[in-house]
């Protein structure tokens, strides 16, 4: 038996991700919330959700910072309390993280958390510019790093260590292209193959077009509420069983490895402590894929396997649906998309689905344990998420 | 001079612009801080004293990037790296006069002064770049 429920989740929602032209943030996280709301027709929303946090990255993206009382405004959730997380494209698993630190301290006995983000109305170069905002300015911006830039030196650096390949990072956009084929609101619908990745146009070498996750319009959210409370409104609840974030410095180039994420692995250590698994346990897992290297150094972060051997994972297929440990069964950031503050419940939403029997074409069978790995920058912000089912 | 509020990154580059790479070194704990701050993150001092750190180092690793920022579009394609001066410490920089071809992970490189010119109103920095040695 392992760790004992922290927080429960009741309900999940998540817009349809994509390029949504003419919808705002917060019409995407109305979107997302209704959702949530009808998976749980045991909820009053006016009654019970005490709290929010949104996870939401930019203001410049629609001119629009002060995302929690908009969401909230628009989420019908008015005049609760509702603040937004910002850490990067780690702001939602932060949104979740501080609505564990909420209901564990009584301060609110049901929270919505959530993130949103609405990016493709921008061009490639205003995007490039916002997103690399959350690098760090006067030694990497500065000097012309771009946030591919940043992922490429760890690809570099992970490739000459240990002999990982472009060919295996291609694996993992094929992956993922499949399992997003599979998943009705990912904003990619297309398989593709090892040659199609590995000629695609290099952005910042050695990554390619097919090594980069998506610019994508989305929202989600999650209900989570006391353990002891989650019955009342479910019969199928998830329990999170561990939670661990952790920091780690803004720049790249004062971090000890240049091939592994030390706030990822910390944040690690401390969830599966909390709920007092090891990574053999885990049955279904979306990681960070912002881009493919980040996948491959995730496996190994969270010890699906050796340091060095993430390469090897991917290439083996031993991370696809219907192996041994299916990850970014959704699509992950590559297919499904990134809208950046949107993708740590995103990623809770998808293993919510899984753990309860509802991720349809893309469900693993036997799933009772889940993980989550939402990451900020390059490594500078990290949170980990444990998840059981109810009926184990 | 040695005053806690002159240990910023204003001041680093102030340096640069005289063709200077310095340091910032905890009085209390020996720590040397590149780029320096103003409050020693080992022992929380805020003594300091500069010290002229090394221009010549390895390269750690690297990427040509292609798709550029708009304002690094014209350079492109260009190589950044991150590379670990002598004393230890790691920045990271473009790389002038060198092609893919040529670049791999362990070459020697300094720094260079002068290469890049600066065209921002803000901030009113210079940049420094590490070339072959």
């Amino acid at each position: 038996m392992n760790g004992k429920p922290l927080v429960s989740i009741v309900s999940a929602g998540l817009s349809k991700f994509g390029k949504n032209d003419g919808l705002y943030g917060r019409e995407l996280f109305a979107e997302a919330v209704k959702e949530a709301f009808d998976r749980c027709p045991k909820l009053e929303p006016k009654r019970d959700v005490k709290a929010m946090f949104v996870g939401h990255m930019g203001e410049a993206y629609e001119h629009q910072g002060h995302m929690g009382a908009t969401t909230a405004d628009w989420a019908g959730l008015l005049n609760i309390p509702a603040t937004r997380t910002e850490a990067a494209c780690a702001s939602s698993g932060a949104a979740l993280r501080s609505g564990v630190y909420a209901v564990l301290s009584g301060l609110a006995d049901v929270v919505l958390v959530g993130g949103v983000e609405k990016m493709t109305h921008r061009s490639t170069a205003e995007v490039t510019e916002y997103l690399a905002m959350a690098s760090d300015y006067p030694f990497e911006q500065w000097h012309g790093i771009t946030f591919p830039g940043l992922y490429a030196l760890m690809a570099t650096a992970h490739m000459h260590k240990y002999g990982t390949t472009e060919r295996q990072l291609a694996q993992v956009a094929v992956k993922n292209h499949h399992h997003g084929t599979l998943n009705p609101k990912a904003h990619m619908q297309k398989e593709i193959t090892v040659e199609t990745a590995l000629n695609s146009r290099v952005v910042a070498s050695p990554l390619k077009l097919y090594d980069c996750s998506l610019i994508t319009d989305g929202a989600s959210c999650a209900i989570i509420t006391k353990p002891e409370l989650a019955t009342r409104f479910t019969d199928q609840p998830v329990h999170i069983i561990g939670t661990g974030q952790a920091s780690d410095t803004i720049g790249l180039y004062e971090r000890q490895s240049l091939t592994s994420l030390q706030a990822a692995k910390l944040a690690a250590k401390t969830a599966y402590n909390m709920a007092q698994i090891t990574p053999e346990n885990v049955n279904v897992a979306e990681v960070h894929d912002c881009f493919t290297i980040a996948e491959i150094i995730a496996y190994e972060d969270l010890g699906f396997c050796k340091p060095g051997e993430g390469g090897k994972l991917a290439e083996n297929s031993e991370t696809s649906l219907g192996a041994r440990l299916p990850v970014n069964t959704s699509g992950g950031l590559k297919a499904k998309g990134h809208p950046v503050g949107a993708t740590g419940t995103a990623q809770a939403y998808e293993i919510y689905l899984q753990l309860t029997g509802q991720a349809e074409q893309r469900q693993v069978k036997n799933a009772h344990i889940g993980l989550t790995h939402n990451v900020g920058g390059s490594g500078s912000t990290a949170t980990v998420h444990i998840y059981r089912s109810e009926t184990q | 001079m040695n005053t806690p509020e002159t240990f910023t990154i204003e001041q680093f580059y102030k340096f640069i612009a005289q063709g200077k790479l310095m340091a910032g070194k905890c009085q209390k704990c020996g720590k040397t801080h590149l780029p320096p701050r103003p409050l020693c993150d080992n022992c929380f001092s805020q003594q300091f004293t500069w010290v002229e750190a090394s221009t010549k180092g390895k390269l750690l690793t690297y990427t040509v990037i292609h798709i550029a920022p708009e304002q690094f579009q014209h350079m492109a394609p260009y190589v950044v790296g991150i590379v670990q001066l002598e004393n230890g410490a790691k920045l990271p920089g473009i790389i002038t006069n060198a092609t893919q071809e040529k670049i791999q992970i362990g070459m020697n490189l300094t720094v260079d002064f002068t290469a890049c010119d600066n065209t921002q109103t803000w901030p009113q920095w210079p940049r420094y770049c590490f070339k072959p040695a």
